[in-house]
């Protein structure tokens, strides 16, 4: 943990909570070290920092402020949401300010014929839905943090969840984002029209992990709420077997609402856990689910059962109530809290690779289970071929995280190798900066600075996240070539 | 720059990128010629992408294909039909040569956009050749991808202002197995309305079409599952006046809308052609005569005399924009509505072109296609 320490450090601080003050409630501005602890990391706990700052602010009004006096101090700004992101994006900077939108949190408007809800950043995932549910409609994307994560969050990492196969990830369920520039003015992205002049920079500011602008408003895509689900639970006694019939579902015209799979360790983890009835002998578990209308449901049913079963499914569950199709997919949603009951920490991965490479990767994982002496257990978004591998470590030994991590970037640089991603939705924040460097080259990597700079010429905003500088990459690359241990670690490398 | 020896179609794109930038000129962008009425009048030198065609990657499991700038829209969809795949958002090619690398940088959707999506969310990856004379890739053949920020949908209507597009990888879906179109005799108020409530609905909605004066007739087309197809339409003809139409005469319909062939389309050299995207529940437009809607009432095309003043600010009016869409073009006035046109718009104006500069430091292709 790092204290501010250094007399200069005192200075900026005192001058930054001067200005604030005059803008701020009293409580609704935090610099006291014990005020400050929790918010020095956000759900990637392994990396922490304490901020000069932390400014709560109620209304527009106030954030334009904080942004024109930081802008004006050039004074580095972290906007957070509910801090529920687990790759360090709304991890804390030494000399400077954590901006928190968690107190935006007013649902503007609902609009049920137009099918759109209005709300401030703050403003819970989960609440959305439960606010529209009277109206027959839902906000689509559910990422597994959804009863606590933020749409602005949500804005920011352009999440995901287990139903973006179909559905879509947040990119295709917002039209319009009101932010705010570094500079304090504020601007309005995309809108209620189907398009917008210019160049598309809304799809610029989803995904860019608060480092081009503030979001204060956001205005969603609500669908009509399906009105039956139904979910197919398969077992495969080979993990090829069970790659290879996500590929068959697809390729059989068949796009389900979701499509997720787990392996045997995780199934043996959650069973324990939620006593869910799953295949404790299955290589591998697949979920594949339909949703529609009761008749289209049973056709899409027993489309996938007939495809899973040609693919060599050993076993085959349909769910017969909704209460049995929660059961079936309680194990999938409590996959990470029953790691943290089979090891004393975890950590959790996010690559995305082609779909025909589900069983390559797996295979590969389990020789590097031998090559780092760490167990890894699988749950993962099989259609979108997006991996969420749970490394199991003990936090208490220092080595264990060192492996741990190593085994993390391998399991990543082994995704791009494979044609995919070091990150399908958790976003590269602090945690996957240098395996930046890996998927991508200088010029990428300049172009994204000149996006960057585009916005915030001087770098204030959320700086040293998601984008590697070259210095950084160069002493990476370094580092991997000679296998070792960066070598002055506390030197910066931004 | 990159140090692989590049192929020699790109070298030489790279060759005429490096003279440009060497003697101040501009390079205008053409793939099979079939939009260059599309925008402003673009100024520069010809450069033409299809001498670099061919499809690159295609796997139908894996619902993305992978194809070079300079492939012809119709080899495309030829493979993708296939395999029972399409592009839903359904782009208009507007003369039979047109190529992928044209279609992505028009941005342009069909009818299936008000409810599939439009083209730039179906767009996973490009490569581009900067201004620099550098090959840049970004994004890639995955559907989840948050590495670095979405250079990839930033492409799509740039209308060859950032860079050459290269290559680029589109999610694709399996056609519906039915589709089934519906008319009903409606006035424009309440077509808009009623399209809207279906919308909110679960059915199977893909594609919607408003035409008339204050009456008009409304075309709802169907897609999904047999059985899901088969209900709504049954729900809906039992609730509302309505009719199937046969499926030839319906298939022709949507592609005659789909690539203007549709008479209504069909306007004197002397006309204009008006694309308004507005907020879908606005209600008809303050303009006489006939007008089109899709989208839901999203899209609204008009054809008459109009300045473009008074047009964009019936547009702004009703939280959109206006494009000047076909007719003959006015010197020294846009036929884009401006990001300057908008307070909350206006410093992105300044963003944009520090962006354009980034990618483009001599101006290359600063063609003045867009503002």
């Amino acid at each position: 943990m790092n204290t501010i320490t250094t007399p200069n450090l005192e200075n900026q601080q005192q001058a930054l909570v001067d200005q604030l003050r005059d803008i701020l409630p009293e409580e609704a501005l935090l610099w006291e070290a014990e005020d400050t602890i929790p918010y020095e990391c956000d759900g990637l706990s392994a990396y922490r920092q304490r901020p000069l700052a932390v400014a709560l602010p109620q209304t527009e009004e106030q954030v334009i402020q904080i942004l024109k006096i930081c802008y004006a101090m050039r004074v580095p700004v972290v906007p957070r949401g509910a801090g529920t992101g687990l790759s360090g994006g709304a991890m804390p900077i030494v000399d400077g300010l954590v901006l928190s939108l968690a107190k935006l949190k007013k649902i503007m408007a609902i609009n049920p014929i137009a099918r759109t809800a209005t709300v401030q950043p703050g403003v819970r995932n989960l609440a959305i839905s439960e606010a529209v549910a009277k109206h027959g409609l839902y906000y689509a994307p559910d990422p597994s943090s959804q009863i606590a994560c933020t749409i602005g969050g949500n804005v920011s990492e352009n999440s995901g969840g287990v139903h973006c196969l179909k559905y879509g990830l947040t990119i295709h369920n917002v039209l319009r984002i009101r932010a705010i520039l570094i500079t304090g003015e504020v601007v309005e992205f995309g809108g209620l029209a189907p398009d917008s002049p210019g160049l598309d920079l809304f799809s610029v500011l989803i995904g860019s992990e608060g480092m081009l602008a503030v979001v204060t408003e956001v205005t969603v895509k609500l669908v009509p709420k399906p009105a039956l689900a139904k979910v197919i639970m398969a077992s495969f006694d080979d993990i090829q077997k069970g790659g290879n019939a996500v590929a068959d579902i697809i390729a059989a015209g068949i796009i389900p609402a979701g499509l997720e799979m787990m392996d045997q360790p995780a199934t043996i983890a959650v069973e324990s856990f939620v006593h869910a009835g799953y295949d404790l002998n299955a290589a591998t578990i697949l979920l594949c689910e339909s949703d529609g209308t009761p008749e289209e449901v049973g056709e899409e049913i027993e489309r996938m059962s007939a495809v899973l079963q040609k693919s060599g499914a050993t076993r085959l569950q349909v769910s017969e109530t909704e209460a049995e199709r929660l059961t079936f997919w309680s194990g999938r949603k409590n996959a990470f809290p029953a790691a943290g009951r089979v090891s004393p920490d975890y950590y959790c991965m996010d690559g995305t690779i082609p779909r025909r490479k589900i069983a390559e990767l797996l295979t590969r994982i389990k020789a590097m289970e031998a090559k780092y002496q760490l167990g890894c257990m699988n749950v993962f978004h099989a259609g979108d071929g997006n991996m969420h591998p749970l490394i199991l470590f003990n936090g208490a030994d220092h080595n264990e995280w060192l492996r741990a991590e190593a085994f993390g970037s391998d399991i990543l640089e082994t995704c791009v190798e494979l044609g995919g991603t070091i990150t399908g939705e958790h976003g590269v924040g602090i945690e996957k900066i240098n395996s930046m460097c890996v998927q991508f080259g200088e010029n990428e990597r300049n172009l994204f600075w000149a996006i960057k700079e585009s916005f915030d010429p001087f770098k204030l905003l959320n700086p040293n996240k998601a984008i590697p500088t070259l210095n950084r990459c160069a002493d990476y690359g370094a580092m991997r070539i000679s296998n070792g241990v960066l070598a002055h670690p506390e030197l910066e490398r931004f | 720059m990159s140090l692989a020896p590049l192929d020699p179609i790109l070298a030489d794109f790279r060759t005429q990128i490096l003279e440009a930038a060497k003697n101040g000129r501009t390079i205008n962008i053409q793939g099979g010629n079939t939009k260059q009425w599309y925008g402003d009048h673009p100024q520069g030198e010809v450069l033409s992408t299809t001498p670099y065609q061919g499809i690159i990657d295609y796997q139908p499991a894996e619902l993305v294909i992978t194809a070079k700038a300079g492939t012809p829209m119709r080899v495309i969809e030829e493979v993708l039909a296939q395999a029972s795949q399409t592009f839903p958002f359904e782009p208009p090619h507007f003369g039979a040569n047109a190529t992928i690398g044209g279609v992505v940088a028009a941005g342009l959707s069909g009818p299936g956009r008000g409810q599939s999506g439009a083209l730039k969310d179906f767009v996973l990856g490009v490569k581009l050749m900067d201004g620099r004379g550098d090959v840049v890739s970004f994004g890639g053949q995955v559907m989840k991808n948050v590495a670095g920020y979405d250079v990839s949908r930033l492409i799509p209507g740039s209308m060859g202002t950032l860079g050459l597009l290269l290559e680029v990888s589109i999610k694709v879906l399996p056609i519906s197995a039915k589709t089934q179109t519906l008319c009903f005799g409606m006035d424009q108020a309440s077509a808009i309305t009623q399209m809207n409530t279906w919308a909110s609905l679960p059915l199977p909605l893909s594609a919607s079409h408003w035409l008339g004066q204050t009456q008009g007739t409304l075309m709802l087309r169907l897609a999904g599952a047999n059985a899901a197809v088969n209900s709504a339409t049954q729900k809906l003809l039992e609730q509302y006046t309505g009719e199937v139409v046969e499926a030839t005469l319906a298939k022709e319909f949507w592609q005659s809308v789909k690539e203007h062939t549709h008479p209504y389309f069909q306007i004197p050299a002397d006309q204009s052609l008006w694309r308004f995207a507005v907020n879908p529940l606005s209600p008809p437009l303050p303009l006489p005569g006939a007008t089109c809607l899709e989208w839901l009432g999203g899209l609204r095309w008009y054809v008459g005399a109009l300045e473009m003043a008074q047009a964009r600010a019936i547009a702004q009016q009703f939280g959109g924009h206006v494009t000047h869409f076909r007719g003959k073009k006015v010197a020294g006035t846009s036929v884009f509505t401006s990001l300057m046109d908008n307070p909350l718009t206006a410093p992105l104006a300044l963003v944009q072109e520090r962006l354009r500069k980034g990618f483009d430091p001599h101006g290359i292709f600063k063609t003045n296609r867009m503002p």
